[in-house]
């Protein structure tokens, strides 16, 4: 009895832990740079949407935003449509090398960023791909094509292979099986693979910058880029920070249901 | 008519199916019997067209049909579990094969309507098939079958996984629902009595191979080896290893059993005698019956029927008794046996003898 009565106390402490930078982000956004940097208030004195007017006219700022979203959206839409029929493969067929083949592809996320960005920048000069979206919406394919595969293989191994077969019996060709029966089956799936590569691709900065200069040049690169004469807008620069939020916000709000199964790469 | 000519399937260093030779005419209802992992479902998948055979020749009318992907071959197939689309409703389920044929929309209504009034679906139309019952999505995997008018229906042990009440009522349906269907209607169980129930032909299978195939009364009867008889009885025949000497053949513990008359002009030497458990009589069953002794080592008690597992020698028999009997385990038991109900096989295993018909049964 004891023991239930105080039982809520660590989860909330918890919470506590977890919100507090967030809330102190948005509470900043509302502030001045003066009470900022001047006094401690647990929440704006004077409340001002100013921060945010700063973002949403100047267009060094917005473009960041729609930069980002341009590349994210390529890159998972390019990641997902090219791991789905690699997915297939690896859960449908046994072939020479799949179980070796299958884990290298996850080798690729072992390897730091740091590590790709010489070789990406050489090879993406070459072929003029500089500050371009689909330049940084291919580089980030390398991490996130592997994963997609992990995930939606994953999905796909808990559908039984008799429903193909079943198809296949009924008379569908591959092609209508696969997008009539198959992936409606495996939509949550393809839904938290989309996610991953959407949170990967949006949360990246070190490729993001370097493969850009101006016209592709990601929020986040903008938002390092805000040291003025003046010194930091502290005001904008957490506003900027509560924007970049929202997206992920809302993309895990529609696969929130099937983000645990997601984690373990569909293996549950 | 479909006709394996030596077919044989070979996966890894295992071979799943070896030398099937069979032909199934059009409008013939087979059953495939044999235990777990003896190669029904390999068989038919081979007969389906989704496996390809090693060896061996596979035709449909005289056509060879080896090369003929699925989706070209007229055929329908149900599964043991429940396959079904989950993401379509139970209308769209049943439809899939019509309209992936592009048939048009009134002739798919009623193709459906009927298959569902058929198999009693009419009330779940329009809810999903994981929103069913076992029995109702099992349904629905026979009504796409149905309707499909395949030229060859493979069913997949379709009842194991379902409850005994609705395994009854769907075994009587079955074969009434695609035998108008002029169909080869192939069924795979592992149970004796399943087959026995269906009729038709049997083809009893063992470790990948075709024991026997022919009608089933005819192979229950006369199974052609021990092999085949110990697969088509439930529990398994019981066995003694005797020699026969004269017209008695004499077994361990000094037993003696005088020869029936279809056994009498088999030359000396040793045999196998088979009987069934419910042959194995707990009281004598007549004056012609012999006496045995064995231990008890187990009883299982189903209700209107007991089995009592025997030790004789070395050899493990079961013996099914009418009503609830109350018998200890390590007890010693006198068991008879009839020498009219005795199967005979040689010491190569084939059947030598076979107890006749009993004319008033």
């Amino acid at each position: 009895m004891g023991r239930a009565r105080f039982s809520w106390i660590v989860p909330t402490l918890y919470i506590i832990f977890l919100l507090l930078p967030i809330y102190w982000l948005v509470n900043m956004s509302f502030k001045t740079n003066q009470e900022i940097l001047s006094i401690f208030t647990l929440w704006p004195q004077n409340p001002t949407l100013a921060n945010y007017r700063v973002i949403f006219t100047d267009p060094a700022w917005y473009n960041g935003y729609i930069n980002s979203i341009i590349y994210v959206v390529l890159n998972t839409v390019i990641s997902v449509a090219v791991a789905l029929p690699a997915a297939y493969a690896f859960s449908r067929y046994r072939f020479l090398g799949d179980k070796h083949l299958f884990f290298w592809l996850l080798t690729n996320r072992m390897a730091p960023p740091a590590v790709f960005v010489l070789p990406f920048f050489q090879l993406y000069s070459a072929f003029g791909l500089i500050d371009t979206h689909i330049a940084v919406a291919i580089a980030h394919c390398l991490f996130n094509v592997p994963l997609a595969v992990w995930i939606l293989e994953g999905f796909m191994s808990g559908v039984p292979k008799e429903i193909d077969e079943t198809a296949y019996i009924d008379g569908y060709s591959f092609p209508r099986f696969f997008t009539k029966i198959f992936m409606p089956l495996i939509a949550s799936g393809i839904g938290v693979a989309a996610f991953f590569c959407f949170m990967f691709s949006w949360v990246e900065l070190l490729i993001a910058r370097t493969l850009t200069t101006t016209d592709a040049k990601p929020i986040a690169a903008t938002m390092t880029r805000t040291v003025s004469a003046s010194g930091l807008d502290w005001g904008v620069l957490a506003a900027a920070g509560v924007l970049t939020i929202i997206p992920g916000a809302l993309v895990i709000y529609f696969v929130r249901n099937y983000i645990a199964k997601g984690f373990a790469l569909g293996r549950v | 008519m479909l006709e394996l000519r030596d077919v044989t399937k070979v996966v890894g260093r295992e071979t799943h199916i070896r030398g099937v030779s069979m032909a199934l005419e059009r409008g013939s209802l087979n059953v495939l019997l044999g235990p777990t992992r003896s190669g029904k479902t390999s068989l038919m998948r081979l007969m389906a067209g989704l496996d390809r055979p090693a060896s061996g020749d596979i035709l449909m009318d005289g056509k060879s049909v080896v090369g003929v992907p699925v989706q070209k071959r007229n055929v329908a197939m149900v599964y043991q579990q429940f396959i079904n689309y989950p993401t379509l409703t139970v209308y769209e389920n049943i439809a899939s094969p019509l309209r992936v044929a592009g048939r048009d929309k009134a002739t798919i209504e009623a193709e459906v309507r009927k298959a569902a009034a058929l198999l009693r679906l009419e009330p779940y139309l329009e809810r999903t098939p994981l929103e069913l019952s076992g029995g109702q999505q099992q349904r629905t995997a026979l009504a796409r079958a149905l309707v499909k008018g395949a030229d060859l229906v493979l069913l997949d042990e379709p009842l194991a996984n379902l409850d005994y009440k609705l395994r009854e009522e769907l075994r009587a349906e079955l074969p009434k629902i695609f035998a108008e269907s002029g169909t080869i209607f192939v069924y795979a169980t592992t149970e004796p009595s399943e087959a026995l129930l269906l009729g038709g032909n049997t083809a009893t299978l063992s470790e990948g191979r075709v024991t026997q195939y022919g009608p089933t009364p005819e192979v229950f009867r006369n199974p052609v080896d021990l092999v085949t008889a110990r697969t088509f009885s439930d529990p398994p025949l019981n066995m003694l290893k005797v020699t026969k000497r004269g017209d008695r053949f004499h077994g361990p513990q000094d037993t003696a059993i005088a020869a029936p008359a279809s056994a009498m002009a088999l030359a000396d030497g040793t045999y196998v005698l088979g009987f069934r458990p419910h042959h194995l009589y707990l009281d004598p069953p007549g004056p012609q019956a012999v006496a045995l002794k064995a231990r008890v080592a187990v009883t299982e008690i189903t209700g209107s029927e007991s089995f009592v597992h025997l030790d004789h020698g070395g050899e493990r028999w079961v013996a099914l008794a009418h009503g609830v009997r109350s018998i200890e385990v390590d007890e010693d038991l006198t068991v008879y046996l009839d020498p009219q109900r005795l199967f005979v096989f040689g010491s190569d295993w084939l059947l030598a003898a076979a107890p006749a018909l009993r004319s008033a049964a």
